[in-house]
């Protein structure tokens, strides 16, 4: 066989001329089309406006120079501290988003990843592109994991820039009592914001598998939505103790734990190990059924 | 470049000896045992403008995602440009410019970004062209005004030109185009066969499904008929309109006198029908049983023999019409 020959196919095929780079095209294209959608610009809305709620709350409750919840110690975490010092109101967003908002926004964007796809028919033709099946389904991972972070950070920068207009900066006292720079306390809130985006890594590759399963995305949002619901109310019932550390939601609330002094890692590593092991089972569970699929849509 | 046009003779001499697609008793089994492609032996030769005809439902779009590598067959073979398909779709699908089952298209980005998105997923295509081969391939197409309008307000005239353009954003070895004059008016269909005879000219195989008989009789070269599943019959087409033998044909305002002397002068299977008198052709020349009609005093308005269509030689060979297999 000539050089000639080995160099194509026996059709005269060019044989693996493309550039490696262009999986970064496609991830680009994918962002681009992901992030350019009014869903996603109205799910980021939405994230942005809880800051500002919490915020204005806390600012009117307080006015008279009384605290927050009339010192009862209700709400989210770290609410009562807002007044004190602006910063908190991220913590404080962080964590009242966390257990509901923010992964619901996830929820929509993995759901519809394959099955909205599917569903307008635009699949095949990527495929035949040929995007390349494997290809296609780490380029949706990559794009559902960087809007976890960009919805996460939008969560954050809403809350800092609420926090600065409103309340006073300055010094803040971690939960351990002890006092940190305003400089570090920023650097625990990035911290905290990227633990937060982590740990919905999990709830991404479930939602990416339930998004192979069907060829609409209506139906595979709505169901990893329900999920995440199912989740977080089996993980309230007491007499589940047992299989609720399984829960991808279950540690989610440990990033409070940056906030003492020392920082106490092992809710945040159980958290983050949990995570991993989601995106690892239901990836791979993904990647077994979309590779294997029959395109019909 | 230069490497492309000194391989291309060589390519060529292949190609003559090589189909474009050949399968190998491909049958597809969907679950629940619904037999929807069943021992399809094709063979498309290349160069060929081959029409890939059938009711609705007969598994023409299976059998094309089963060439595209989008759906598994469950037994036989597909090959596509000489390579096993679904297994060598990376390095087949960059040749194929494909519209299957009408466009799809994202509603929320506009025609020319449409093009990019697609654009994008292909391995082989280069970014630093992308922009100039959209534009060309919306040229072509007929879009260049409407590139930049949001895709969710095209009629689907459009939407189906933006589908083709998608189809043309690289030179093409095969295009398998199914359906493309769907929801296309008189004029736009009439564009479409000038752009598949004018691709086929500079050597591009254009696969077109249809279920329209006067289409593929129009653009072919080569056909395929497929029935509840099976091919029926495969090859040129003006050999399988040349299997249904056309018709004799006499106006005339004396039918019943011009019956008894066409069956006179051997004409098989005469049907009276007000003026026409319709018959097989006999062996012997036409010339003396049109004269044995005006000796016999027949008035003779029209005489001739209308060439088999398509359509003859699709109910010959099925024995049906053209409706839709239950």
């Amino acid at each position: 066989m000539s050089r000639a020959e080995a160099a194509t196919g026996p059709a005269g095929i060019d044989v693996g001329s493309a550039s490696p780079l262009w999986t970064l095209g496609l991830l680009r294209s994918e962002l681009v089309t992901t992030f350019r959608r009014w869903r996603t610009l109205a799910l980021l809305g939405v994230l942005a406006a809880v800051p500002i709620l919490v915020g204005v709350a806390v600012r009117i409750e307080t006015r008279d120079g009384s605290s927050v919840g009339g010192g009862g110690g209700g709400g989210p975490a770290f609410i009562t501290q807002i007044t004190n010092n602006g910063l908190f109101l991220v913590f404080t967003a962080l964590a009242a988003t966390l257990p509901f908002f923010l992964p619901m926004a996830v929820g929509v964007v993995a759901g519809d990843a394959i099955a909205g796809e599917a569903n307008a028919g635009t699949l095949r033709y990527l495929l035949v592109a040929p995007a390349g099946r494997t290809r296609l389904l780490l380029t949706k991972y990559a794009t559902t994991m960087a809007f976890c972070l960009v919805a996460t950070l939008v969560v954050a920068v809403s809350a800092l820039t609420v926090g600065a207009l409103l309340f006073p900066l300055g010094d803040l006292t971690t939960i351990s009592g002890t006092q940190i720079s305003f400089a570090e306390g920023l650097g625990r809130a990035l911290l905290i914001a990227l633990v937060v985006a982590a740990s919905l890594i999990g709830l991404a590759a479930l939602g990416l598998f339930v998004s192979t399963l069907t060829n609409s995305g209506i139906a595979a949002m709505a169901t990893t939505v329900g999920l995440l619901i199912t989740v977080q109310i089996l993980d309230q019932i007491p007499q589940l103790h047992a299989i609720q550390p399984y829960f991808f939601s279950h540690y989610w609330l440990s990033f409070a734990d940056l906030m003492r002094e020392p920082v106490y890692w092992d809710g945040l590593v159980k958290n983050l190990e949990l995570q991993a092991l989601y995106a690892a089972v239901f990836g791979s569970a993904a990647w077994a059924r979309f590779t294997a699929k029959d395109i019909t849509a | 470049m230069d490497e492309a046009s000194a391989t291309q003779p060589q390519r060529a001499a292949r190609d003559v000896d090589d189909s474009v697609i050949h399968t190998r008793a491909l049958t597809k089994r969907y679950r629940g045992g619904q037999l929807a492609v069943d021992g399809l032996d094709l063979t498309v030769p290349a160069g060929s403008v081959f029409g890939f005809l059938g009711p609705n439902g007969s598994g023409k779009t299976t059998t094309i995602r089963m060439l595209m590598g989008l759906i598994e067959p469950t037994s036989g073979t597909a090959r596509v440009l000489g390579h096993p398909m679904p297994r060598s779709s990376r390095a087949v699908l960059p040749h194929v410019g494909a519209l299957i089952e009408g466009p799809a298209l994202y509603g929320f980005l506009t025609g020319r970004d449409n093009l990019v998105r697609y654009d994008s997923a292909d391995p082989t295509a280069d970014p630093r062209t992308r922009s100039s081969r959209v534009a060309a391939a919306l040229d072509r197409v007929g879009l260049t005004a409407a590139g930049g309008k949001k895709a969710r307000a095209y009629s689907l005239g459009m939407k189906q030109r933006l589908g083709l353009a998608a189809a043309l954003l690289q030179p093409r070895r095969l295009l398998v185009l199914d359906e493309p004059t769907n929801g296309l008016d008189p004029q736009g269909m009439r564009e479409i066969r000038s752009l598949v005879r004018e691709l086929a000219s500079d050597g591009t195989t254009v696969f077109l499904s249809s279920h329209l008989l006067d289409e593929i009789e129009q653009v072919c070269t080569h056909a395929a008929v497929m029935a509840r599943g099976r091919l029926v019959t495969q090859g040129a087409v003006a050999e399988l309109a040349a299997g249904a033998r056309g018709r004799l044909v006499v106006t005339t305002p004396d039918p019943a006198e011009a019956a008894r002397v066409l069956k006179e002068q051997g004409v098989g299977d005469v049907v009276v029908a007000d003026d026409r008198v319709t018959g097989e052709p006999p062996e012997r020349d036409l010339a003396d049983v049109n004269a044995a009609l005006v000796t016999a005093g027949v008035r003779v308005r029209g005489f001739g023999v209308e060439r088999a269509s398509l359509e003859d030689a699709f109910v010959a060979l099925t024995g049906e019409g053209f409706d839709v297999a239950g």
